[in-house]
């Protein structure tokens, strides 16, 4: 059997003077950030700042008017979604987007199809090195990914059976089997309760440490945001309108008036950490 | 009750029998298909291969239909394009028996490639509408290209001739449509084990989440599109070769919707499903025959007053079976193989 892949380097991203307008409907305006290699960058702003806009641009589905996307060196801004998934880009969906035609395992190894290499020949026969390679694939889906995110249990059980917490971490399953060098999630904690929330925030850190993965995520669950975020970028009406570490953002102005229509930080601070608690 | 299936190995946790039962089974059905020949009479045989003629080709609109998800109504003109294939290569270049039909396969995948090209903007009913148009396209040319196709009047296919000796009757036509199709059979249920047969179901299931996984959509659309009309080209060639003359009427549209239909009656993406629903859709009709025949003593003139409820039944049955098992016939099989699973424990 061929050795487990060693670690893959963090990827660096870098979005810089984006702008993306649909007809007269300006949804990003000079969008400018990084994630740094390693980091978690956390996303927020209102509903309808442009969050999943600048996602989408970032995974392929939209083509910017203007500025470009960079992973590492690479200047990815025209690239297809299956090129940029090749190139280490994975990322999970708001509303899930697994397979429910398929069981766990199967959504899982999906993950890995831009690595792989049989071709139709050799998948109707399923001789030799196809058969090695999905074999080979197996054992790394079981070793690395089951039970890393213990998910054991389910693994043979269809998508569509399991629960909306079960199901966004099969979905982080399936981006991890893309051996991606940078992870972008799209609200991992979403409509979860408390418990279910810790766990995913528990996962997401430990894949920043143990895999060495840059994560990008847009989020509205502030607790989570502020404790598990190296950079948090805060958008409003398509604009950065600041970014730096969660302590710094909290204590700023102008987030608290995007949120909370006042600029006083601290009634921010004090909603925020009600939030937390009520989480 | 199935206990001691325990499986050390990944090979053998992925394999296409699990268990020993199985396996048996899997014997069973394999001695029974190579018997079958030496039992059966000629028309019983006759209807064997027309049978597998039919799975092969229903197997092939599965893959397109049910696990790709892009509905086709275009098998039986392709299945025609195997078959003209066959006859012209038979008759003017001659060319070995095996050698034809895998050719008729591979002129049908080119054939359904152009035709799936259409399929990267349109879906779904579009998508059929698109097929059927192709399919009248293609009976037009069929019809005027006279020079290799005979226009309406057709061509003659001379028996097939395998190491020296003709198969002209079904009896050794069996041997070699059955393998053949049994091999076919095996190709698709190997295809889903692997990456391409994963990305098939990704591209039915969301197409837009394929795409962020790595799947280029219109690659893998035109590839499946390829398979399926290359199960259909080689099911058309032995069809030429069993039936002996192609006319553009051979495989008339209707076909093309008796395939759609036995993939639907039989269970959407499964792989028993098609040769439950191929063979139905084959079977059922005859055997409503017999049922007329043997009222006959009991109902004089059945014969006359119920052959057209004939229709009226086998028509009947399809729609019983949409409405009370929409998952198709591999689903009652599937309900079976659990009530014995847990059996006596649970019923």
């Amino acid at each position: 059997m061929r050795p487990a892949p060693g670690p893959l380097a963090p990827a660096h991203l870098a979005v810089s003077g984006l702008s993306l307008s649909f007809g007269g409907l300006k949804a990003l305006t000079d969008v400018s950030f990084e994630v740094r290699p390693g980091t978690i960058t956390a996303l927020i702003g209102p509903n309808g700042a442009g969050k999943t806009s600048l996602f989408n641009c970032i995974s392929g589905f939209y083509r910017p008017r203007e500025g470009y996307i960079r992973l590492d060196a690479r200047d990815i801004t025209a690239t297809h979604p299956p090129a940029r998934a090749k190139a280490g880009l994975a990322r999970t969906f708001q509303n899930i987007a697994l397979f429910k035609g398929m069981t766990v395992l199967d959504n899982i190894k999906l993950g890995r199809h831009a690595h792989m290499r049989t071709n139709l020949l050799e998948a109707l026969f399923y001789w030799g090195a196809a058969r090695r390679e999905e074999m080979d694939l197996r054992a790394e889906v079981e070793r690395r990914i089951i039970d890393f995110l213990e998910i054991d249990h389910i693994r043979n059980k269809p998508v569509a059976s399991l629960s909306y917490g079960l199901q966004k971490r099969v979905e982080l399953a399936r981006a991890l089997a893309m051996r991606p060098r940078l992870l972008m999630l799209d609200e991992p904690v979403a409509g979860m309760n408390r418990e279910e929330t810790e766990d995913m925030a528990r996962f997401i850190l430990d894949v920043k440490e143990e895999w060495g993965i840059s994560i990008l995520m847009v989020e509205h669950d502030m607790g989570m945001v502020m404790d598990i975020s190296d950079h948090v970028v805060v958008l409003n009406f398509g604009k950065v309108i600041a970014q730096g570490p969660p302590v710094e953002v909290q204590g700023d102005p102008q987030v608290a008036a995007a949120y909370l229509g006042s600029g006083n930080p601290a009634e921010l601070m004090r909603r925020l950490s009600a939030i937390g608690e009520a989480a | 009750m199935r206990i001691a299936t325990a499986k050390e190995t990944y090979i053998a946790d992925e394999g296409l029998l699990t268990t020993n039962t199985q396996r048996a089974w899997m014997i069973v059905l394999a001695l029974v298909l190579a018997l079958a020949p030496f039992v059966l009479n000629a028309y019983w045989l006759y209807l064997a291969c027309l049978v597998a003629i039919n799975v092969a080709s229903a197997t092939g609109l599965n893959i397109l239909t049910g696990y790709t998800g892009l509905v086709s109504l275009g098998q039986a003109a392709f299945m025609a394009v195997g078959a003209y294939a066959v006859a012209f290569l038979d008759g003017h270049l001659g060319t070995p028996f095996l050698l034809n039909i895998l050719a008729a396969g591979l002129i049908a995948a080119a054939v359904g490639v152009l035709v799936g090209v259409p399929s990267l903007r349109v879906k779904g009913l579009y998508l059929a509408i698109a097929t059927i148009a192709a399919s009248f396209i293609l009976h037009f040319v069929f019809t005027n290209w006279v020079s290799v196709t005979g226009g309406m009047s057709g061509v003659n296919v001379a028996p097939a001739r395998l190491f020296g000796i003709e198969l002209a009757s079904p009896f050794a036509l069996y041997f070699v449509i059955v393998p053949v199709t049994a091999l076919m059979v095996l190709g698709a249920a190997n295809l889903f084990r692997t990456r391409i047969g994963r990305a098939f179901i990704a591209i039915r299931d969301r197409d837009i989440s394929a795409e962020v996984l790595g799947i280029p959509l219109l690659q893998y659309k035109l590839m499946s599109f390829a398979l399926s009309s290359f199960y259909a080209g080689v099911a058309g060639g032995m069809w030429a070769y069993f039936f002996r003359v192609v006319t553009p009427e051979s495989f008339p549209f209707a076909t093309s919707i008796f395939f759609l239909a036995a993939v639907i009656v039989g269970g959407l993406g499964t792989i028993l499903g098609p040769i439950l629903g191929a063979a139905f859709m084959t079977l059922v009709p005859e055997l409503l025959k017999y049922v007329v025949e043997w009222l006959g003593p009991v109902f004089p003139n059945a014969g006359a007053a119920l052959s057209p409820v004939r229709t009226i039944v086998f028509g009947a049955l399809i729609i019983f079976f949409l409405v009370f098992e929409p998952q198709g016939l591999a689903e009652i099989v599937r309900r079976v193989r659990r009530f014995f699973h847990l059996w006596p424990f649970k019923t």
